[in-house]
């Protein structure tokens, strides 16, 4: 639908710049926001409230589960098939540790991967944001902020003066 | 002014020209004469490889010159040392990530792609030394007709889980990283065919600030379990050797002894990429005489601590007093094969004396010989450490000789084609220096100078 549009996107130049711009984004009220940068702001993550520990338990649930899934492959195949090595112990601890350890990490960081491409919602070629005219610049050295139609208080006019205000270098309206 | 004198990176480029620069290394390649005389080389060289894998599946491991006693040479020995130059490259990433040295940011890309081929002509050569490679997969619990199983008691067993464990976390951390500056050569791409492969293989990365939040999350603890990983590994490949009941194998030492060894290796592997790509591409604005400096000080640490493990390894024998490790210790310093161990001893740690001056950490030609030394260095310690233990067996009647035959040299030199193809390759098609670290790592120095 061409009447409701994705959201208003405001161009930044340095870093400082959205930093201020998200905080004074966040104090007028906007809460529906969303920022794009070349490279990781933790300030800006701060500012926008976002936290996010899920990355981290599921690391953990990748772990336990690898440590569980070898140690229950050695031991089954100790069980299922008896052999007796000099009279050296069926279920060593010792000698399961090393594929034990090395499965452990497989799986963490097989359920990091899969879960940091689950939880963004990647692979996703296209997006209404790649809409806007000067989008291409914000993976190289330009930053962007962007206040969604959706936000309680997104308003055509008042939000694009508002960016303007703020000190926005461009602003554009993006089409969802 | 004292900030300038912690800059790795001169502050007088822009983000902008960094990523610009960067992008157009794989979009308007500069180097296509030099690039394509590489690959010719290499691609000879793979082509070496597969003639030799041709005539090894034909005629068996018989063309190789091992024989009983000496039933592992050339085929474990560069096994090892393949897997150790792999290692360095997750060192330099996810170590130096989480004590945030921020030199890294120059290197870890080629570093870690450097790690994934030298892995992968590492995790051949077991196959190859198979005898019968098609039975590969007996190495798998599968649920077999025979009604057996691996034997998961046997360091033999734990190899194949390390390496393929090793290579998968390997890639997956190398694209985790790779993700957002293939996003930024996507949008710098101006021909189709790139957009289109560029666009795929960034998945739709946009930089949303939420995305970035759980993107360094994930980054961060997958490089936080990454180094015990390349400990555990190249320990493992030492208890191959420690596990067995052999004299000079047999020590406790083994495991960080390997560990050292890799890292000593795969970072003179590591100075000698970043020399060639730095001439190569005319990074000298990104690969400084200040990362020479510190890859320097860390093979001359690492080379350290390995010369460490030789004279622990003499003491130990010495003060065990066991007799068959003393034959061992004397038929490698004096036997047949004590140029392989004073050989060894000379290219690891002779030249890498000269790095104590700052004046030849900071010289590229200087640093390439040195880092080269220390690669045939630490070659012939692991031909010495396999031969020399094997030759001389038990029993004085099986005693014997080992010595490399054609198709031994040639499946070797096979693997540098291996290695280096796929690596030209990479170079050629992604950004061969992470381009967002590197901008924050600018952005970081000039915040440094204002404030």
């Amino acid at each position: 639908m061409a009447d409701t549009p994705y959201g208003f996107v405001a161009e930044f130049a340095t870093e400082d710049a959205i930093v201020k711009a998200a905080r004074q984004v966040r104090q007028a009220g906007y809460r529906n926001i969303d920022a794009f940068t070349p490279f990781p702001l933790p300030r800006l993550a701060r500012i926008m409230r976002i936290r996010d520990s899920r990355p981290a338990w599921l690391g953990l649930a990748g772990g336990i589960f690898g440590f569980l899934l070898a140690f229950g492959m050695q031991a089954f195949v100790s069980y299922d098939y008896p052999l007796n090595v000099g009279g050296r112990p069926l279920y060593p601890l010792s000698a399961y540790a090393v594929v034990i350890f090395e499965l452990t990490i497989l799986f963490a960081v097989l359920f990091l991967f899969v879960g940091l491409l689950v939880l963004n919602r990647l692979p996703r070629l296209n997006y209404p944001i790649f809409n806007a005219p000067r989008f291409h610049l914000a993976s190289k050295d330009r930053f962007f902020l962007c206040i969604k139609a959706q936000d309680r208080q997104f308003d055509r006019e008042s939000t694009a003066r508002f960016l303007r205000d703020i000190g926005a270098v461009s602003i554009a309206l993006v089409p969802s | 002014m004292t900030a300038s004198a912690t800059d790795i990176l001169p502050t007088d480029q822009s983000i902008g020209d960094v990523s610009r620069q960067l992008t157009g290394i794989p979009l308007h390649f500069p180097a296509r004469r030099q690039w394509w005389i590489a690959m010719a080389v290499a691609v000879a060289l793979l082509m070496l490889f597969i003639v030799s894998v041709i005539e090894l599946f034909t005629r068996g491991v018989g063309i190789w010159g091992l024989n009983v006693p000496v039933t592992w040479a050339f085929a474990i020995h560069n096994y090892v040392w393949w897997l150790g130059i792999g290692h360095a490259g997750t060192l330099i990433s996810a170590l130096l990530l989480l004590t945030g040295s921020e030199w890294r940011n120059s290197l870890n890309r080629f570093a870690e792609t450097m790690t994934l081929f030298a892995v992968v002509c590492a995790g051949i050569y077991p196959v190859l030394h198979l005898g019968r490679p098609w039975y590969l997969y007996w190495m798998f619990p599968y649920p077999a007709t025979m009604g057996v199983w691996p034997q998961f008691r046997s360091p033999l067993e734990w190899d194949i889980w390390a390496v393929l464990t090793y290579l998968s976390v390997s890639v997956l951390f190398w694209y985790t990283g790779l993700i957002p500056d293939l996003a930024n050569a996507r949008d710098r791409a101006t021909r189709r065919g790139w957009q289109v492969f560029l666009g795929i293989l960034a998945l739709g990365w946009r930089g949303s600030t939420i995305h970035w939040h759980r993107w360094s999350r994930t980054y961060r603890i997958m490089a936080a379990i990454a180094v015990p990983l390349v400990v555990s590994v190249h320990s493992e490949i030492s208890l191959l050797f420690a596990a067995s009941q052999l004299p000079g194998w047999h020590s406790t030492l083994f495991p960080p002894y390997f560990v050292l060894g890799a890292a000593f290796s795969g970072f003179a592997v590591v100075s000698v990429i970043a020399v060639a790509l730095r001439a190569m591409f005319g990074l000298e604005n990104l690969v400084t005489r200040k990362h020479f400096d510190v890859l320097g000080k860390v093979l001359l640490a690492t080379g350290l601590m390995t010369g460490y493990g030789y004279v622990f390894e003499v003491v130990d024998v010495l003060y065990g007093g066991n007799p068959h490790d003393l034959q061992t210790l004397l038929d490698r310093t004096t036997g047949a094969y004590a140029w392989l161990y004073w050989g060894a001893v000379v290219f690891n740690f002779v030249p890498l004396q000269l790095l104590w001056w700052r004046a030849v950490r900071r010289t590229g030609w200087a640093l390439l010989l040195v880092s080269v030394s220390v690669i045939i260095g630490m070659w012939l310690e692991r031909y010495m450490i396999l031969v020399t233990t094997l030759y001389r067996d038990f029993l004085v009647s099986s005693w014997s000789h080992y010595t490399p035959t054609f198709w031994d040299w040639s499946t070797y030199f096979g693997t540098i084609g291996l290695f280096l193809v796929p690596f030209l390759l990479a170079i050629r098609f992604i950004p061969v220096i992470s381009i967002f670290e590197t901008e924050k790592t600018l952005l970081d120095e000039r915040e440094a100078h204002d404030g």
